[in-house]
């Protein structure tokens, strides 16, 4: 089971109200290489991984939620009393028609969260690689969003997060070193 | 409109994530360095430092964990804003 | 330590409609040089600076936007 901390991994903080960066925002929050996809991709393979990595599984898919809430809280930050007019000019009429201010499991384009975003082939080799190109294109559409966004507090969580992707990928790159191992041979680290 | 945090609040929160991260990411290295002792070491002064600092603020703020893993006031307080996203 | 981005100059044509960019980058963190973390590598002195700096550990932090300027050598 899991249990529910009342904070955030991160100190998140934006500058101004900004629906614009919450459209783009959204793409991390139900886009393919988002964080929704990420934790449920993680914790899924859980049931078919040899045992030795379903800690780290555990762990990542665990902190994927809590980037999932940073992700969340930057997004109603930005538009928490953004008027209709304002929402309509930052591309999200079509948002806003649907769920008002609701944040919706969709990405920047405004198409829905699916489960063919996620694979899970049950080869831990072919699930661990799978993990490590999540963790690179995540990294990568966090650049992107930086690079769209001219908000300093709102960047200063943004890099934080891209920085985990990589801590992420490191790790996902030592559990295959831990599961390619020769018998028997000691560690080489 | 429901009554701010004080300042305090701001600084002993970001004193509890900055502990927090540290076993996070220790917690993710010995994943898969589960033999580096010295890391265990630090990792285990760390929880204490946390649950130190956990049990300030909550004696000030209220519960941080749900299900029975901190105290309650009365009348029960774990559903007094605000919530992280609304810090 | 390895650099964090690469360089590399795309083929301009006469006809191309935008005004070139003549040097584009990509991104090289330094866990692509890292197959598995050594033990007792370097902390970061507080956890202060590790939370902000999204990791534990400064040889694994990767600065972004790119801190030098585009087509200038990093490193």
């Amino acid at each position: 089971m899991w249990y529910y901390e009342k904070k955030l991994q991160y100190p998140v903080k934006v500058s101004e109200c900004n629906p614009m960066l919450a459209k783009f925002l959204i793409e991390q929050y139900g886009g393919a290489d988002g964080e929704l996809s990420a934790a449920l991709r993680y914790l899924n393979q859980r049931y078919s991984i040899p045992d030795k990595v379903v800690g780290l599984l555990t762990d990542i898919g665990t902190e994927e939620f809590a980037h999932l809430e940073m992700i969340a809280t930057m997004v109603y930050k930005l538009t928490k009393d953004a008027t209709p007019e304002q929402m309509k000019a930052a591309g999200l009429g079509a948002h806003y028609s649907n769920h008002d201010k609701a944040l919706y499991y969709e990405n920047a384009a405004g198409t829905p969260w699916t489960a063919a975003y996620i694979t899970a082939k049950g080869d831990p080799i072919a699930d661990l690689y799978e993990d490590i190109a999540a963790e690179e294109k995540a990294r990568a559409t966090y650049q992107w969003i930086i690079n769209l966004s001219d908000d300093p507090d709102l960047n200063d969580g943004l890099k934080f997060l891209r920085e985990r992707e990589i801590i992420h990928s490191l790790r996902f790159r030592e559990a295959v070193e831990i599961l390619i191992e020769e018998r028997d041979r000691k560690k080489i680290f | 409109m429901a009554k701010q945090v004080p300042k305090e609040f701001y600084q002993l929160l970001r004193e509890i994530q900055e502990v927090d991260f540290v076993l996070l990411e220790l917690n993710l290295y010995l994943d898969t360095h589960p033999d580096d002792y010295d890391a265990i070491e630090q990792f285990n002064n760390f929880s204490q430092r946390s649950r130190e600092l956990k049990i300030n603020f909550e004696q000030q703020f209220g519960p941080l964990m749900g299900f029975g893993a901190s105290y309650s006031n009365y009348p029960f307080d774990w559903g007094n804003t605000p919530w992280p996203w609304q810090v | 330590m390895s650099t964090q981005f690469k360089y590399w100059e795309p083929y301009v044509s006469p006809f191309d409609p935008c005004p070139p960019i003549r040097i584009k980058s990509y991104s090289t963190p330094p866990n692509l040089y890292m197959t598995f973390q050594p033990t007792g590598l370097a902390q970061f002195q507080t956890p202060r600076e590790a939370l902000h700096h999204g990791t534990l550990w400064p040889e694994l932090f990767s600065p972004y936007p790119n801190p030098h300027k585009w087509g200038e050598q990093d490193g």
